[in-house]
């Protein structure tokens, strides 16, 4: 890590608080970081929907484990890591919601969303054994240039 | 902002006018209890008028599927009014679009069920 990134990381409790309290605390950060508002949006989704999955999935919402979330901002992104007490989980096993025979799921979608909110998203094995979610946004440009770095000219 | 529900009835249809978010924990609870309480009722026929839900993330996306599912099950139809633009994107983006009958006008919505 370079000298001049930012980190910082939060231990939260399993249970669904947490989801609100790391959503506005990462929406604090992306807003200090200079997003608009409508990435400031997916970014705030994406953390509910990472913190959610390792809520209810990851830690099977069993109080004696913990979620932990960290933010890295670099001079060109910001990097969330979303990391569960669970068993982990392979990308390549989690169906396709968009598929006709998963549409009326009831669940399912939140992996879906953080992909199509974030620039990079992946799954690997955390330190602990757990699932540990790595989503990232390129940092806005300067005015003129595409919000979020995305099919910008 | 937690999530508020209120209804009325317009004939044969009640409306539910929906307010703030529908998200993991309370919002999501509310719109199920509220639903489930509908169809006790015998009230099949329920628009959910969205235009002042703002936010509504996987949980609630899953209590939006869980309704309509619930609701014709039971003989019954659920269509959605007024989407925000953010609502009316993840409902895109998920294709979920185009199981939910949208409308953006009440009269509209009230005179397409049968």
């Amino acid at each position: 890590m370079d000298s001049g990134d930012k980190h910082l990381e939060i231990t939260l409790e399993t249970q669904v608080e947490s989801v609100n309290l790391a959503e506005e605390m990462c929406l604090r950060v992306a807003e200090a970081a200079g997003f608009g508002e409508d990435d400031c949006y997916r970014i705030g989704m994406s953390v509910r929907e990472g913190v959610i999955n390792a809520f209810h999935y990851g830690n099977q919402e069993r109080p004696e484990k913990k979620i932990h979330l960290a933010l890295d901002i670099t001079p060109e992104k910001l990097i969330i890591h979303v990391l569960d007490e669970g068993t982990g989980f392979a990308l390549a096993d989690v169906p396709d919601p968009l598929a006709e025979e998963n549409l009326l799921s009831t669940s399912g979608r939140g992996i879906f969303l953080m992909r199509a909110f974030m620039d990079e998203f992946d799954v690997v094995k955390g330190r602990n054994g757990g699932a540990e979610i790595v989503m990232s946004k390129k940092l806005p440009g300067p005015v003129g240039n595409s919000e979020n770095g995305k099919g910008g000219t | 902002m937690s999530l508020r529900a209120t209804h009325r009835d317009a004939g044969p249809v009640t409306v539910v006018d929906l307010s703030g978010r529908i998200t993991l924990g309370d919002g999501s609870a509310l719109l199920r209890k509220t639903i489930r309480g509908l169809l006790a009722d015998e009230r099949t026929k329920i628009l959910l008028n969205l235009a002042d839900v703002d936010y509504i993330d996987s949980s609630g996306i899953g209590e939006l599927v869980s309704g309509f599912t619930a609701v014709k099950n039971r003989g019954g139809d659920l269509k959605l009014l007024q989407l925000t633009k953010k609502v009316r994107d993840l409902l895109q983006i998920t294709k979920l679009y185009t199981v939910f009958d949208v409308y953006s006008d009440e009269n509209s919505a009230l005179g397409s069920f049968r």
